[in-house]
């Protein structure tokens, strides 16, 4: 016998004394608790299957597929301007902010770029998505932790984002309103300064809840030093959006690398990060991103050029034939579409990177050795939406 | 007027073009970095100024390749999938057959098969995208997969994140990953037939209901046809 494989089989008996013992002192047994799929702290149908010895998380397992749509699948039968209504369902609380990335690669594609109207326009019902998507996170986090005055707040200050959404799209919740070259409609008269008056109301909002959630004692004893994932463990794991910057990874593709046919560049806002990586840094940034995003929609309202809202395109829309991905920085993290056509009205193959389906894997890695009240933490602050990551 | 515009353009010109060479060579440096360490394993790439960097490697050198990426800074694991580019033998409509046999419309052609960018021999592939954030770049790989033998080396031990989409891909092409810890159907129920994504699943829902898309087409309010084609 080697030495390494010695040394590997004291290891696996010291484990396993190690496991005898906890389940001696304890009188406890390994037991396998199923949360989901209908659980209030999974945000539909995600089921996980966590393996417990006592109280402590041994392994948790997420099963997906619930609710796949198989939109991969669909979309190769459907035209481009058919398509939008389908990926509007994929991060239901965001939807607009769904259309962007998929409208700008295959505007990339066909060579054609909006206006600078549509564009001003599509950054800020971007943003407006973005605050609605994460302002019911931020309620939501705090009702799966026993904050219940929160969501009521949230979801009573939602609505003035949602009805300013609504108001210039029709839709409250699925706009379907970016076309390939530029938008469905212009906005309608006095949007704008219903909106800036909506996004006053959400900066007190953010104050509020700064107060009332992120600054409470049982609150940060919940979440902070739960679940923290360390920056590299993040970067592999293909995390985005708020739970990589809570990483501490300065990256925002809004500002590093924003595709053209958004606006960023034309407001002066900033990116946060915070070094923790655990439940608290990910809700913080969170709070803090919604309050950027209503001052980058502040600064934007004030600058919309005038013109047209539509490019000239054609009637019937066929994609010239090539490949193109076109990545956006969603409420949720990176979100893509990589389209490949072959010149026809449909696409030959769309593959959808949502942001959700990484953010989630990270679950078996970092749930490991939580505690099963933490799960609930751990599973709410990494923030994911079922359909986005289902499809 | 058209000497100031001619003026103006002769102008801009030059700086347009100084910025897209310089973009461009960042990407060629980044191709040439991976084809100096993976050798002939680079068969094939693409590059569009400005924008993505496309690289085809043999499938041995799978694993290898997500190694030297990692190596050169591209630390962000972005996706991984496949592509069937098998021409779809049930056409490529927006119409249900259905509907097509019934108004007696001709049977098509199916088109070539033929691969996008980079290349490539075989009809499946997979590809995949890293990213870089110090360099703000990403590389889209690609491998071919021999139609006998669908199987590649798993990515899942450089990137932790490549665990899930390599079950998703295995599940929709029938892909097999070598190496991977725990290769079962990650959305599909456990005894599902077929692979979803595959060219010729037919989605069953487009072959056997009409699509009303195709019965209730009224005209497109303003205007005449004539307006909307413009270029």
């Amino acid at each position: 016998m080697t030495a390494t494989s010695d040394r590997e089989q004291i290891a696996a008996l010291a484990a396993r004394a190690n496991d005898n013992r906890v389940n001696l002192d304890f009188e406890t047994e390994g037991m396998t608790l199923n949360m989901g799929p209908q659980h209030p702290a999974t945000h539909g149908t995600l089921r996980i299957v966590a393996r417990l010895d006592g109280e402590q998380v041994i392994s948790a397992e997420p099963v997906p597929g619930y609710m796949h749509r198989g939109y991969e699948k669909l979309v190769e039968v459907r035209s481009y301007p058919q398509i939008n209504t389908l990926v509007n369902r994929i991060d239901w609380l965001g939807s607009f902010a769904n259309e962007v990335p998929f409208i700008l690669a295959a505007e990339k594609l066909m060579g054609v770029e909006a206006p600078p109207r549509a564009q001003w326009i599509r950054t800020i019902l971007f943003e407006m998505s973005r605050i609605a998507n994460i302002s019911l996170f931020l309620g939501d986090y705090g009702l799966q932790l026993g904050a219940m005055t929160a969501g009521f707040y949230a979801f009573r200050d939602r609505e003035h984002v949602l009805n300013q959404i609504e108001a210039a799209t029709g839709g409250r919740f699925h706009p379907n309103f970016d076309r390939i070259g530029g938008l469905k409609d212009d906005l309608p008269k006095g949007w704008i300064t219903d909106s800036h008056r909506a996004m006053d109301k959400l900066l007190a909002f953010c104050d509020e809840l700064d107060d009332l959630l992120v600054g409470n004692e049982i609150f940060q004893s919940r979440t902070r030093g739960i679940g923290v994932i360390p920056r590299d463990i993040a970067l592999s794991y293909g995390l985005s959006g708020a739970n990589l910057r809570a990483s501490g990874v300065d990256w925002d593709l809004r500002r590093d690398s924003c595709p053209p046919g958004l606006v960023y560049d034309q407001a002066d806002w900033k990116v946060w990060t915070h070094p923790d990586g655990d439940c608290f840094g990910r809700t913080w940034v969170r709070l803090q991103e919604t309050r950027e995003a209503a001052l980058i929609v502040k600064q934007l309202l004030d600058t919309i050029p005038s013109g047209p809202v539509m490019a000239k395109v054609p009637r019937i829309i066929k994609v010239p034939e090539g490949e193109a991905y076109v990545e956006t920085e969603n409420p949720l993290g990176a979100m893509g579409y990589y389209i490949i056509s072959k010149g026809d009205l449909v696409p030959f193959r769309v593959k959808i990177r949502s942001a959700s389906f990484n953010n989630i894997s990270v679950v078996p890695w970092v749930a490991r050795g939580a505690y099963v009240p933490d799960l609930i933490s751990i599973l709410g602050s990494l923030y994911f939406i079922l359909g986005d990551i289902d499809r | 007027m058209s000497q100031l515009s001619s003026a103006d353009t002769t102008t801009e010109t030059p700086a347009e073009e100084a910025t897209e060479v310089e973009i461009d060579e960042r990407r060629q440096a980044v191709l040439d970095e991976l084809t100096a360490r993976l050798g002939d394993a680079v068969v094939g790439s693409h590059i569009r100024p400005g924008d993505d960097l496309w690289v085809r490697v043999e499938r041995a050198a799978w694993p290898e390749a997500a190694q030297v990426a990692k190596a050169l800074g591209y630390t962000w694991f972005d996706f991984l999938s496949g592509i069937d580019w098998l021409p779809s033998p049930f056409g490529r409509d927006m119409d249900a057959q259905v509907d097509l046999q019934v108004s007696g419309a001709p049977v098509k052609e199916p088109a070539p098969l033929v691969q996008g960018y980079a290349g490539g021999d075989t009809r499946f592939q997979v590809f995949a995208r890293l990213y870089s954030i110090a360099a703000g770049m990403g590389i889209h790989f690609k491998a071919d997969l021999p139609d006998d033998e669908l199987s590649i080396g798993t990515w899942s031990r450089t990137y932790f994140g490549a665990d899930w989409h390599e079950r998703e891909t295995a599940e929709m092409f029938g892909f097999h990953f070598e190496g991977h810890p725990h290769l079962v159907k990650l959305y599909l129920p456990a005894d599902f037939q077929g692979f979803p994504l595959r060219k010729d699943f037919p989605l069953l829902a487009r072959r056997v209901r009409p699509w009303p898309g195709i019965v209730d087409v009224e005209p497109m309010p303003g205007g005449d046809e004539s307006e909307g084609e413009g270029e």
